[in-house]
């Protein structure tokens, strides 16, 4: 308790390590945030859902705060349904059977680009007869366009960006183009202002009903932005970082451990136990794990654990053997160990709890440097595109984003963000291991 | 003449020539079964214990029902008929492939083929000039990738070491300290700073290319062709030094700072000797053993090349040959790869010993407890 201590007091002495602490301490705090936010279950459903959980989200685009630092406000993405407070129903009974719906859909649109995508989905109630619909373009200048008259189904769906009627009628431009365009100009540049959808309806029933939901897709997406297939990126960057630390630790922890222990057991043992630990480590060193990895991936599983497990396995017999094994070597001589041989400590009780404690302080650097090594080993194996196929995680992120020719086409974020994150936990582990490498190794003390 | 053998001091030269012969002999002998052990668990790992057998007699299977199917002559042949003729030429197929014997001969086969490096034809993959010869494959990937990491690595070793070596003599200093907390930049592997690079440089600058060896179509005549290599390797050569520069300047810098704090060092400065023979006799020389160890590795990373790097890269050298040749199955690709990297790694081993010896006067080969 009180060595842990002292190490505390000395790891402030060196500003990169507390750097480092409040990273990795702030990546913790996101980690179990994120676990306990989004339950695993819906994660992957968020992630793996399909079409019905992305259909609100844009494709490809770039995250909201990139407008902040741009000039031109790229559209963000507005969704208003008949749920909210904004927008305005009113229904007004005809005759004893038709009824008239009206809905009123107002938005602001104060972008210097054009949406992505508009669509209007429509939701009815009816027994026989479908109810009827005209939609109706309103633009801040005044000039009211109908864009289509149609029966609605149970739900239906208007993608108003893919009416080629429309299209011709507004000369050519595309839709999403054309209603926000300032007529004015000889360019197309988007008419800011206030505009509005009109749905008016009549229903042919007495108890039928009419909901619509009109989704403007910008150009931006929340806090992280979405990818090829409109998945919200924030999913896989928050779920990355459990699952980077999970694996880099694990790794880590579960490598040095073992590797202390069988290189505990070799030197205490000795003889043909030794040298076969020896040779055993000479050979790994000629096989090629990251060939190995890829076969696994192929032809077994591409499950992340076991990857972490063949990971681990293959790195037990690593150069680290015989860097333990010289420490041991000459630990096996000390007198104290004389000692508990002579009251009769047997084998594995000495090297638990005689040796291998005295090389703890080595292995605790030791550890915290191997993290950032596996946490990039997971991305690797996931840009190689043998990442876990169900886990979103931040190495997929950046295959799907090299796939997609997303650096080719200028989509920075999608490449950056799991880049920055793998940046920094990379850092944060190596910044503490660092330090903590010359405090508890006396000949590099003051260097 | 006879007598002179005799000579108490002719005899032990010759003890120590029969010293020195029984300790080559098993040493080499250590090492010989080494990388036979290892390439023998290549070759079962590459071929997952015979599994990919099956899928390679799965695929057999099923070209030839789609050949026999897309022939027009055999529609009107019996059923039976028909697969008769079918099995007969799977099974020509499979003895063509030497898939008719079980798998545990076939590996012993492989074994033997592979340690005399005859690595024989690959499965699917071709060279460019159109071989199947995985030797062939080998030496057409090899000048690439040792182009860029023997540039790439060169640079970074003699780099790392000079200015870890001044570095060390201003300890303490601005650079000193500005290396020191720069060295966890190395956490992050070459590739990842490669994306990082291509993005600058290739995506929004727009003045290098994003990855490949040559433009293309390739420029003619020999200088306009050395320099569209030359511009396509600034790229990855940068990553690599960036991505290991400031950890490797460290790790010389805190070494030569551990040696520079002998005893004889303190000495020397005491009698005035001049920095650069301080560095050289009293600095440089004790620790050439190390600097040996650590450029003989460097050039054994040399030859695997890296898969993601060469990948990001889009690269054409031997990592990417085994990324391809994994992801097609073909064994004799990735069993040929294993097994020179095999063999250069013991050749490698072998040597260091023996260079160990002539640098480091204190080290004696075949003495007792000496292991590398």
């Amino acid at each position: 308790m009180r060595n842990l201590k002292r190490t505390l007091a000395e790891i402030l002495h060196y500003p990169s390590a507390i750097a480092g602490l409040i990273i990795v301490f702030l990546l913790i705090v996101l980690a179990i945030y994120t676990v306990i936010a989004i339950p695993y279950q819906e994660a992957i459903r968020l992630w793996r859902g399909g079409e019905e959980v992305w259909q609100e989200y844009p494709k490809m685009a770039a995250p909201v705060w990139q407008n902040w630092f741009t000039r031109t406000k790229l559209a963000e993405t507005i969704v208003l349904s008949t749920r909210d407070n904004e927008v305005s129903k009113t229904v007004k009974a005809i005759s004893t059977d038709m009824t008239d719906i009206e809905i009123e859909i107002p938005f602001k649109y104060a972008y210097d680009t054009f949406p992505q995508e508009l669509a209007l989905y429509l939701t009815a109630k009816y027994k026989q007869k479908q109810p009827h619909v005209s939609v109706i373009w309103i633009t801040p200048d005044g000039r009211e366009i109908t864009l289509s008259d149609f029966s609605v189904q149970q739900s239906q769906s208007y993608r108003i960006s893919q009416d080629t009627r429309l299209q011709r009628r507004l000369g050519g431009m595309k839709p999403d183009q054309g209603l926000f365009a300032d007529p004015a100009l000889e360019t197309p540049t988007p008419l800011k202002g206030d505009y509005k959808l009109v749905v008016s309806g009549i229903v042919f029933e007495p108890d039928s009903d009419l909901d619509a939901k009109f989704i403007l897709y910008g150009q931006v997406y929340g806090l992280a932005g979405t990818d090829h297939r409109r998945r919200d990126l924030t999913i896989a960057i928050l779920w990355g970082t459990p699952i980077a630390l999970a694996f880099g630790l694990l790794a880590a922890l579960g490598t040095t451990v073992t590797t202390m222990f069988i290189a505990g057991v070799g030197v205490w043992f000795g003889g043909i136990l030794d040298d076969l630990i020896q040779r055993i480590t000479e050979i790994n060193l000629v096989l090629p794990l990251l060939s190995i990895l890829i076969m696994v991936g192929t032809f077994y599983s591409r499950s992340i654990w076991l990857m972490l497990g063949i990971v681990v396995l293959f790195s037990i017999f690593g150069s680290g053997i015989k860097n333990y094994r010289a420490i041991f070597l000459q630990i096996k001589e000390s007198p104290y160990i004389e000692a508990a041989r002579a009251y009769g400590a047997g084998s594995f009780r000495i090297i638990l709890f005689y040796l291998i404690p005295r090389i703890i302080p080595l292995l605790i650097p030791q550890l915290v440097v191997l993290v950032p090594g596996y946490v990039f080993l997971e991305a690797s194996l996931a840009v190689l595109g043998l990442g876990d196929p169900v886990l979103p995680t931040w190495g997929k992120i950046i295959d799907d984003a090299q796939a997609n020719g997303a650096l080719f086409n200028g989509q920075y974020y999608w490449i950056l963000e799991p880049s920055m994150l793998l940046m920094l936990t990379g850092l944060g582990f190596a910044m503490v291991g660092f330090a903590l490498d010359r405090i508890f190794n006396p000949r590099l003390r003051g260097l | 003449m006879s007598r002179a053998i005799s000579s108490p001091e002719q005899r032990a030269r010759w003890n120590s020539f029969t010293k020195i012969t029984r300790y080559v002999v098993t040493r080499l002998l250590s090492l010989f079964v080494t990388v036979l052990i290892g390439v023998y668990l290549t070759v079962i790992i590459a071929n997952m214990g015979g599994y990919v057998d099956e899928i390679r007699r799965a695929q057999i299977r099923e070209q030839i029902d789609i050949m026999v199917s897309m022939n027009q002559q055999l529609r009107f042949m019996p059923l039976e008929e028909r697969n008769k003729y079918i099995q007969d030429l799977v099974e020509l197929q499979e003895k063509r492939l030497g898939l008719d014997r079980p798998f545990i001969v076939r590996s012993f086969n492989f074994l033997f083929d592979a340690m005399t490096l005859n690595l024989g034809r690959a499965q699917q993959m071709v060279s460019d000039s159109g071989s199947s010869q995985v030797r062939l494959i080998i030496l057409e990937r090899l000048p690439p990738t040792l182009l860029l990491f023997a540039t790439a690595n060169l640079f970074l070793f003699f780099l790392s070491l000079f200015t870890a070596l001044s570095l060390s003599r201003h300890y303490g200093s601005f650079w000193d300290r500005i290396i020191v907390a720069l060295s966890p930049t190395s956490a992050a592997p070459a590739w990842f700073y490669g994306i990082f690079l291509i993005l600058l440089f290739a995506a929004v600058l727009g003045i290098l290319p994003y990855g490949g060896m040559i433009d293309a179509p390739p420029p003619t005549g020999t200088l306009p062709r050395a320099l569209s290599i030359l511009k396509h390797m600034i790229l990855p050569i940068l990553a690599i030094i960036v991505s290991s520069i400031f950890l490797a300047i460290y790790n010389w810098r805190t070494f030569f700072l551990i040696y520079s704090s002998e005893d004889y060092v303190d000495m020397a400065k005491a009698k005035g000797l001049p920095a650069n023979m301080i560095e050289r006799r009293y600095i440089l020389r004790p620790t050439l053993p190390n600097i040996v160890t650590s450029f003989a590795l460097t050039l054994i990373g040399l030859w695997t090349g890296a898969i993601i790097f060469e990948t990001v890269f889009n690269w054409p050298g031997l990592g990417r040959a085994t990324y391809r040749a994994v992801g097609l199955y073909d064994t004799p690709v990735i069993v040929g790869t294993t097994v020179i990297y095999a063999y250069l790694l013991a050749i490698t081993v072998f040597l260091l010993d023996f260079i160990y010896a002539l640098v480091d006067p204190r080290v004696q080969v075949g003495s007792e407890g000496h292991k590398v």
